[in-house]
């Protein structure tokens, strides 16, 4: 699903980049290991982490974008690199619990992972 | 599956970049008068298979394990080099286009060419130094075109391999914050893209280089980080002299971490960045001294079916 019609579904505001790239997925977290190991490649990125160690992990993950949840607003130096590394950074009033659920009734889904798996 | 402009592109460079500017300056040579009976050990501790020789700065000839092999086959009666080395020797001159001189070793079937400078004795270039010439040019020559170097990556493995080549990169960390980290990895990452591993090999050694690179920053604010891909194997190791690890086996445990509550609030200190390293190495070895500092020996195979995860 393309990130402009989730934008557009759900109220998420850009912060930075494009929207031309399809989410093939979902993640919640808001542990950087965490999101190393589960999320997939395409993953559209819940999380109310805002420095700018989350464009590293997004762009290294290859994922689709991050939303940052509950009202949430980027750092400076965040924006600046998912400038440079061209990573979507979108904003959503709602709680990441909120988010996904209406994410999931727009038919995005999550990947079933195993614990541990890599 | 490469588009013409991608084959456009490195035919560029190979037309541009010229043999100085691969070329290894630093040479093994021989005096005609040196004795043939020390050549044995001067290519077998240099792990090479040719000295040349020459005389005052002039090169005068090239002997190599083939001749070695004739003379001791001839019974190897001690002589000067001088004597049995090859005067035809085939050479490049440092003006040259790097396309020249790989055209002259596929033709001639040689593993290195000599240099020479008028008479005079510059330089050799093997394959490996041309492999090595152009992936670090490409590497200054195109931040932006990130796809254009998968072009013909496969190439180079069949080169890497012909010549047992092994690729360096070193890094360092020092002066990070924790918002800062990742940048060894990625830049990492977009490197092995272009060497064109595979996507899957790729992933791994990002992931396991971006968890050690914060561990480095978090655990012992600065260290290095040195990979060396060889035609079967991606080596990573992270070095550090920070505070160490008391219990390597406890620090193994899956949600054992000692971050401090504020790094913790960044989202680190999961106690999952050993663990996720673990699981993307074939092996991953730790040593560490309380005090003293931690290296970490990851090690990936380049070949993704022969990781266990
Ligand atoms: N380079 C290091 N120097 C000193 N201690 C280290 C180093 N690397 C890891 N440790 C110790 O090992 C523990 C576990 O490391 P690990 O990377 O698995 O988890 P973490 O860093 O605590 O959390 P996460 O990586 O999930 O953010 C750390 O909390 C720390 O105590
Ligand atoms: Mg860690």
């Amino acid at each position: 699903m393309r990130l402009s019609q989730i934008a557009k579904a759900l109220d998420l505001e850009p912060r930075c980049g494009d929207l031309e790239a399809e989410a093939s997925g979902g993640y919640v977290s808001d542990l950087m290991s965490d999101v190393i190991a589960h999320a997939e490649a395409g993953d559209l990125w819940l999380t109310v982490q805002i420095h700018a160690n989350i464009v590293a992990v997004a762009a290294m993950k290859e994922l689709s974008g991050i939303v940052l949840t509950g009202g949430r607003e980027p750092e400076a130096e965040t924006l600046r690199k998912a400038e440079a590394k061209k990573i979507t950074v979108l904003a959503s009033k709602l709680p990441a619990f909120e988010l996904a659920g209406r994410l999931y009734q727009l038919g995005l889904r999550g990947r079933e992972r195993h614990a541990g798996g890599i | 599956m490469d588009s013409p402009r991608h084959v456009g592109k490195i035919r560029e460079l190979v037309y541009e970049l010229k043999v100085e500017a691969v070329m290894t300056r630093k040479l093994i040579t021989l005096a005609p008068e040196a004795p043939m009976s020390g050549l044995r050990s001067i290519l077998k501790s240099n792990r090479i298979s040719g000295v040349p020789v020459v005389s005052g700065q002039t090169l005068v000839g090239l002997v190599s394990v083939e001749d070695f092999i004739n003379w001791l086959a001839q019974g190897g009666r001690d002589c000067p080099v001088g004597e049995r080395m090859s005067r035809e020797v085939r050479t490049l001159s440092p003006g040259e286009p790097l396309v020249h001189a790989i055209g002259k070793l596929e033709q001639y079937g040689y593993g290195r060419l000599p240099v020479v400078d008028g008479e005079r004795l510059v330089g050799l270039v093997t394959k490996g130094d041309i492999i090595e010439g152009l992936l670090q040019e490409m590497q200054v020559n195109s931040r932006e075109e990130e796809e254009l170097h998968r072009y013909r990556a496969s190439h180079f493995f069949e080169d890497m391999i012909a010549d047992r080549l092994t690729v360096n990169f070193q890094y360092q960390v020092r002066g990070k914050t924790i918002e800062q980290g990742g940048e060894v990895a990625s830049d990492l990452k977009r490197s092995f893209k272009r060497l064109g591993l595979h996507p899957e090999v790729v992933r791994r050694a990002a992931i396991a280089t971006y968890e050690a690179e914060m561990n480095v920053i978090i655990y012992a604010r600065e260290g290095t980080v040195d990979v060396s891909v060889d035609p079967e194997t991606i080596h990573i190791i992270v070095r550090d002299q920070g505070q160490g690890i008391p219990d390597i086996q406890q620090a193994l445990q899956p949600g054992f971490s000692t971050a401090p509550d504020w790094v913790r609030e960044l989202g680190f200190g999961a106690g999952m960045g050993l663990p996720n390293i673990r699981s993307c190495a074939r092996s991953l070895d730790i040593t560490s001294e309380p005090g003293q500092g931690t290296t970490l020996r990851i090690s990936i195979p380049l070949e993704p079916e022969r990781v266990c995860a």
